[in-house]
């Protein structure tokens, strides 16, 4: 196995080979064990510069990247649309260009535009981190959900994975849909027909409008939120519509004749995509999605760094 | 490309076993001491100095672990391409211990500068001390010797040391290989 991812940007899991995940997990390995010991911090990245920069709201994310940043040593700087100049009127390019003067090494980006970080590395000069780009991808997410199936059933491969929720507007599903499809595990998505994208099929992965089916089909279920800030129009009658069909509850997981590890990739709507005894029993592994997403992220900068010449 | 025999199994054998005896010489009991085998090629060391203490001195107890530098190294984003970890197992806290750092070549002195940095990450240590089987004397980059010396061997920048284990090189020999 190489010891070098193939790309210099982490833009999407579509532009991944299966190796470069492989390498990532086991990198992402080591990093597990270094934030477990009581000082949690590596030197590695001390001369590296990385800047935050989100364009969208987000804590865990953000929280998530800049932990893992700390913890490699590398200098941070922190940026949020609300407060800078892009309410000035200032283009990507110059708001990026002007931050890459002050010798910055790596962008991790988050826009509510798709293709964002795309065509922001074929104008700047520096490694660039997609942490989310409107509903196109959110590669990160994908990588630590696929982490976190590999920790707690043994591999990816051969598993039946059912994302479920609003796939239309969610760049976590896109990206779980490469990356599982990469790595060799079974998709489908279900929830509303109106919340599914036309010609989802084309990219290899089933659909199912019954939960219950597809609870009963899968070894994994990722509970997707209903992102109504997206939601320009009416996708379903009402919220308690959308619960009596989609929604999660302990009584339906009992049901199911076996037992399925349920995630989430928060933040959670207690009541509407999952209740809360299903969110904190010991069939949700959503805590440690958030714990390996720090070591997942922590592999990625630090492959990417690696290949950041001096 | 020429290769000489340094050591055979039978002198291996015989410098482990001093070796060993130098460790129970300064650690008697091994009460506060821990043992930690260098990432990648110092566990196989370690791992020896390990049984021979076992067997022949009967200390059952000892703490070992090994340490992975991958991290520290101060040559991140100089060479080629980057270097592979491998797997930390330190499973106690060094805290006020006696810590014997366990290699098979001692070269540059560089992974060592790496490893006294990387084990601070497990606490504070009382002391830490240097068993290497090869000291490749001459050749140091920075102020770095051994406290427990298996054998000194003069040899020039081109040239390798390669130490191979029965274990997982199919023989106990250490190489001098020239281009």
């Amino acid at each position: 196995m190489s010891s070098e991812l193939s790309v210099k940007h982490l833009l999407g899991i579509k532009y991944l080979q299966k190796e470069d995940i492989e390498l990532i997990f086991k990198t992402a390995d080591h990093f597990k064990e270094v934030i477990n010991r009581p000082i949690k911090k590596v030197p590695s990245l001390r001369d590296i510069t990385i800047a935050n920069l989100f364009f969208e709201n987000s804590t865990r994310t953000r929280l998530s990247f800049e932990l893992a940043e700390k913890r490699l040593s590398a200098d941070v700087i922190n940026f949020s649309a609300a407060s800078s100049s892009v309410k000035k009127g200032e283009t990507l390019i110059d708001t990026v260009n002007n931050i890459l003067s002050m010798k910055v090494d790596m962008v991790v980006m988050r826009h509510p535009n798709p293709g964002a970080g795309i065509f922001l590395s074929k104008h700047v000069n520096a490694s660039i981190v997609n942490a989310g780009d409107g509903a196109h991808e959110h590669p990160t997410q994908a990588l630590l959900d696929s982490y976190s199936i590999r920790e707690r059933l043994g591999e990816v491969a051969g598993k039946k994975v059912v994302i479920v929720g609003d796939i239309l507007h969610s760049r976590v599903a896109l990206s779980n849909i490469f990356a599982l499809k990469l790595q060799g595990a079974e998709v489908k998505v279900c929830g509303p027909k109106t919340l599914i994208p036309k010609h989802i099929e084309s990219l290899g992965v089933g659909v199912e409008t019954n939960l219950k089916a597809a609870l009963e089909w899968c070894d994994v279920a990722n509970m997707l939120r209903v992102q109504n800030e997206r939601m320009d129009i009416s996708y379903f009658p009402s919220t308690r519509e959308y619960v009596k069909q989609f929604g999660l509850n302990l009584p339906l997981l009992e049901s199911l004749k076996k037992e399925i590890v349920i995630m989430h990739p928060g933040p959670i709507n207690r009541g509407v995509e999952i209740t809360s005894d299903v969110a904190d029993s010991d069939h949700a592994i959503i805590l440690d999605q958030v714990q390996n997403g720090v070591a997942v992220r922590m592999a990625v900068i630090y492959l990417l760094a690696a290949k950041i010449k001096q | 490309m020429s290769r000489k025999v340094l050591l055979d199994s039978n002198q291996i054998h015989i410098i482990l076993h001093r070796l060993a005896c130098q460790l129970v010489e300064n650690h008697t009991d091994f009460k506060d001491t821990v043992l930690i085998g260098i990432q990648p090629r110092g566990i196989f060391v370690a791992k020896r100095i390990e049984e021979i203490l076992k067997q022949e001195y009967g200390l059952t107890d000892l703490r070992t672990g090994q340490l992975d530098i991958t991290f520290y190294r101060d040559d991140f984003r100089r060479g080629e391409k980057p270097l592979e970890a491998n797997k930390t197992r330190i499973d106690f806290i060094v805290e006020d211990k006696r810590v014997v750092f366990i290699d098979d070549v001692l070269y540059t002195g560089r992974s060592i500068r790496a490893a006294l940095t990387a084990i601070q990450s497990f606490g504070r240590p009382r002391e830490i001390e240097l068993l290497s089987l090869i000291d490749r004397r001459f050749s140091r980059h920075l102020p770095i010797q051994p406290d427990y010396n298996g054998r000194q061997v003069d040899a020039i920048n081109e040239e390798k040391v390669k130490v191979s284990w029965q274990e997982n090189d199919g023989e106990d020999a250490v190489y001098l290989i020239s281009k």
